[in-house]
């Protein structure tokens, strides 16, 4: 036989299972820990992915399972609308099966090389086939599948397939045992899944780990993401091969109307001139466009004035949310502070739509000594890996946050402090550095909306401190008029032999503020908060006081309960005090409760904040909102 | 008594105060701002007084607050002590606030500082308040005869030379004639001397005597009674004073408190400041002239001549260029310094040289 015989031979052994081995490192699993946390992470991608497109809230159970020496078994159940019978095998058992390819939207799966992966990774390391379970809503059984990928022609093998009983009205399981390490801290199971629940307020995740210890991320909104819609690509963010293969694969039989009709921003009119430029006929075959006059095309795409992209395509996170979902998860830190979030205007990086949010936390137990957290999100996924190669550390560390102060050497380089900074960039297409899309590329147009965002969290902050200093000060001043000043008062009394003179007065004019404040008691299983509020002005004040308890639930208060806060209304004579209260049970390590104020000039308040002007309003209208930046001063 | 007008004096600071928490105005006092920027030389006496800047404390601040406090309950105490004929030191003053409640003082230096603070106020003594410091004058040894009215009540003829042992007669934290009068004096010149050793050369080498000099030994920063001693000797007995220190920037502050009055005590100026007292020395041109063994000067001592330079007390050619030399050279000298060329060179040939350069000896 000859030699070209025997390459034949050996080319066709190539097979996915060489191509994996080979390519593991840019697939993720490189290393045992990291396999695990990836096959997790594609897994609950895509059970958020189908339950959003589906619209149903996700409820997602994840266990982890120590089957023997650096042997785990990985569970990933949830309640999206399952998969049809014969659709089980190609979505797990074939790799690069999956419908988003061209489809041009912000969504999670953009992110992996799919679940496919995992459950090979899974048969090559532990030699065990998977097992899934999908049921729909519209059939009495669900379906057991055994499977396996048969490495050779990239297909799925069905080992064993049998209808069962579930008690699920629909959704999708999920069983690979594979080689893995389990750890918990920093790039694991449970920072990936905490992290998602920051980012994804409306899912509910519960995590059971090796050692059977439940965490569950509770949901803090019932409210989904509105549906993200397709976009056609812009011509000013499409790459060469790409733009062939469109054109190799259209329907249109001109190469006008295939510009008109598969790229957004194209009129007619731009494509007739985009043809003249690059010297081809209007009416020449889309299919027959050689390389070089597909370049052709493309750069003649730059010369002309194009509309940017459209951009209601994106969903972002919104303010509210991120502000809640950082609450839910990190509420046992007890931060002493969360920045209102920002949700930057989308904007555009060659051709493609983005928008960038972000958000900060300081203080509480958040260590002092050590530089700034960083969580950085792609399309409402945490990023693990790569952080200092990423465009958001970059951002963060060219920021100087010395000026809001945080400690930062020479006014560069990650932060030190007790915060953490949260970033999500979500984009049609988010550029990664790699293909193991483990960090966003350097794009100057997603570097400068980053930037702008950390600012104006960054003047938040120091706002916050300068409050914070300016509460120190009148604490000080609490103390004169309540003790030292009663004190002068009787003294200078008792020696001129005269009746204590009245102090409101002059109480009024050392503090002339009201004055909220409260304090915390530990009632058996209960915590009792009492509010107490001080009028220290020259008039009767008349404001709404709402309280709004990171954690716990409300037992009992004076106040009207309204959602997740109280609200008071409250009347208060000059120099005088009133209390309020507030009963809380399941709420053990409280730290403290925010308080807001409306309908009084807040300056004059001491201990609440003015009320958020997105307060109660509905996801639907996130989006409206402005951007708070300095017109708090 | 001058006691009851101090106590009438704090009376009505206690009346104002009650009186402006009455108007429902915030109780506030006011003295003079005690601080180098804020003292001026008064022609009239001669010295350095605090000038017009007033500082106002306020109870809106907690300083402002506890002072004010303070004062009213120290004003029942001085009130108690006339009345018991009691006096106590500063220290004790500090322990009976214990049982003041808010009033309490948290340091000693709170307690010091209050009493000075009332001094301004009311332009009275701290021991017209019957409130004594604990440290004790220093020493006198010459040819100086006083009467002392001891603690029983009976006056006491002491000669500082031939009634009292090496160590001199001790003057009294009160000095005034009530206390201590001066009967009789055979002396030309009075020296005050810095350092205990080199008090304790000019004694053994008799220099007293063959000088016609009475020693006082200042003990580093001197006392408000040491000071005092040295102004009534200067005032009632016209002896010249001269004073001998160190050479370094620390001992031109001690010539400086008594000769022009101390930037803390600016407020009794008149009362303490000798300012006919000359310098002898150690200068910085001494260190030249005497070829002396010398230190290099530190960190803290180049900012005490830097901040000399510009303490108006010291804005004299003869200071300014003594400053300047010694910042140039780097160098300070101690006064035993000069025992380099032998135990008697500072008896028979320094002090003699230089007391006949400020004619004070001929």
């Amino acid at each position: 036989m000859g030699i070209a015989h025997e390459m034949a031979k050996k080319q066709r052994e190539i097979s996915v299972a060489e191509f994996f081995q080979k390519n593991k490192h840019i697939l993720g699993f490189d290393s045992l820990t990291k396999s695990l946390v990836v096959s997790v992470k594609e897994a609950v991608d895509n059970s958020l992915d189908a339950c959003e497109e589906a619209r149903i809230l996700p409820d997602i159970f994840v266990q982890i399972e120590q089957v023997g020496k650096d042997e785990y078994k990985m569970i990933v159940e949830d309640n999206g609308p399952g998969i049809v019978r014969k659709n089980i095998p190609l979505v797990f058992g074939k790799l690069l099966y999956g419908s988003r390819f061209h489809a041009l939207r912000q969504s999670r799966g953009q992110q992996g090389i799919g679940i496919s992966a995992v459950v090979l990774y899974g048969q090559l390391s532990s030699g065990k086939p998977a097992k899934i379970i999908s049921k729909i809503k519209e059939e009495e059984v669900g379906y057991e599948v055994l499977l396996t990928i048969n490495t050779k022609k990239n297909e799925p093998k069905v080992i064993k397939e049998e209808p069962i009983i579930w008690e699920k009205e629909q959704g999708t399981r999920v069983e690979v045992v594979m080689k893995a390490r389990y750890n918990r801290g920093k790039q694991s199971v449970f920072e990936y899944l905490q992290q998602t629940a920051i980012v994804n307020p409306h899912a509910q995740i519960t995590f059971v780990e090796p050692d059977d210890k439940k965490t569950v991320f509770k949901r803090v909104t019932d409210e989904l993401p509105p549906p993200v819609k397709e976009i056609k690509p812009h011509p000013h963010g499409i790459e060469l091969g790409e733009f062939i293969n469109m054109a190799r694969a259209t329907k249109a039989y001109r190469l006008t109307s295939f510009l008109t009709s598969e790229f957004s921003r194209v009129s007619p009119r731009i494509a007739e001139k985009v043809c003249k430029i690059a010297y081809l006929y209007g009416d020449m075959r889309p299919q027959d466009m050689s390389l070089s006059e597909a370049r052709r095309v493309l750069e003649a795409f730059t010369k002309v004035k194009l509309m940017a992209p459209p951009t209601d395509c994106l969903s972002p996170i919104g303010e509210t949310l991120i502000k809640k979902g950082l609450k839910n998860v990190l509420g046992s830190l007890r931060p002493g502070f969360y920045a209102q979030p920002i949700t930057r205007e989308p904007k555009v990086y060659s051709g493609n739509p983005f928008i960038v949010e972000a958000g900060i936390v300081y203080g509480g137990e958040l260590p002092k000594d050590q530089p700034v957290r960083i969580l950085r999100f792609a399309n409402r996924v945490p990023l693990l890996y790569q952080q200092g190669a990423d465009v958001i550390t970059k951002a963060i560390s060219s920021v100087d946050w010395r000026r809001y102060g945080l400690e930062q050497r020479g006014g560069q380089g990650i932060p030190v402090g007790p915060a953490i900074i949260i970033v999500h960039v979500a984009s049609t297409r988010v550029p990664f550095t790699s293909e193991a899309k483990e960090a966003i590329a350097d794009v100057p147009e997603i570097r400068e909306e980053i930037e702008l965002a950390l600012k104006s969290l960054g003047r938040q902050l120091k706002m916050y401190r300068v409050k914070k200093e300016r509460k120190k000060k009148l604490s000080e001043k609490f103390f004169i008029v309540n003790q030292l000043l009663p004190e002068i008062a009787r003294k200078s009394a008792e020696i001129v032999e005269k009746p204590v003179p009245k102090l409101e007065p002059v109480i009024t004019k050392i503090m002339n503020v009201i004055w909220i404040d409260e304090k915390i008691e530990k009632d058996g299983k209960m915590i009792k908060i009492t509010v107490r509020i001080a009028n220290f002005t020259e008039k009767k004040e008349k404001f709404d006081l709402y309280g709004d308890c990171p954690i716990g639930e409300i037992v009992d208060t004076d106040g009207e309960i309204q959602d997740d806060y109280v609200k008071w209304h409250v009347e208060i004579e000059p120099v005088s005090y009133q209390y309020k209260k507030i009963v809380l049970k399941n709420a053990s390590g409280y730290g403290e409760t925010n308080y807001y104020v409306d309908g009084i000039n807040p300056s004059k308040v001491i201990g609440a904040e003015p009320l958020p002007g997105d307060w109660g309003i509905k996801m639907d209208f996130v989006e409206e909102i402005e951007e708070v930046e300095e017109d708090e001063q | 008594m001058s006691s009851d007008e101090a106590l009438k004096k704090l009376y009505e600071i206690a009346e104002d105060i009650y009186e402006q928490l009455n108007r429902g105005e915030i109780p506030r006092m006011h003295l003079a701002a005690r601080h180098k920027g804020n003292i001026v030389f008064n022609n009239k006496l001669g010295v350095w007084k605090y000038g017009e800047n007033m500082i106002t404390r306020s109870a809106k601040k907690l300083d402002g607050g506890y002072m004010i406090l303070r004062t009213l309950y120290i004003m029942e105490f001085i009130k108690e002590m006339i009345k018991t004929k009691k006096s106590s030191t500063l220290r004790e003053m500090y322990y009976i606030s214990e049982g003041w409640g808010l009033a309490k003082f948290h340091s000693q230096d709170e307690s010091n500082k209050l009493a000075e603070d009332l001094e301004v106020i009311t332009g009275y003594l701290r021991e017209d308040f019957k409130l004594r410091p604990e440290e004790d004058g220093a020493s006198v040894i010459g040819n100086i005869t006083v009467e002392e009215i001891n603690r029983k009540g009976k006056p006491m003829r002491i000669n500082c030379r031939d009634d009292v042992g090496d160590s001199g007669y001790l003057i009294p934290y009160y000095v005034e004639k009530d206390k201590l009068k001066f009967k009789d004096v055979d002396a030309d010149f009075v020296i005050g001397i810095e350092t205990g050793g080199m008090f304790d050369r000019l004694v053994e080498n008799g220099f007293d005597e063959k000088a016609r000099a009475i020693l006082v030994h200042i003990k580093g920063q001197p006392a408000r009674s040491t000071r005092r001693l040295l102004k009534r000797m200067n005032e009632e007995l016209g002896l010249p004073v001269v004073i001998f220190t160190d050479g370094d920037p620390w001992s031109f502050r001690i010539y400086a408190s008594i000769a022009y009055g101390a930037i803390k005590t600016a407020h009794i100026s008149e009362y303490l400041a000798t300012p006919t007292a000359e310098f002898v020395g150690i200068t910085a041109s001494d260190i030249l002239n005497y070829d002396l063994p010398t230190d290099k000067l530190n960190d803290r001592d180049i900012a005490a001549l830097q901040a000399e330079l510009n303490d108006p007390r010291f804005n004299t050619p003869f200071w300014h260029g003594e400053i300047t030399l010694m910042l140039q050279i780097k160098k300070k000298a101690e006064q035993q310094a000069l025992a380099k060329y032998g135990l008697d060179y500072v008896t028979d040939t320094y002090l003699p040289e230089k007391l006949t350069e400020l004619g004070v000896m001929k």
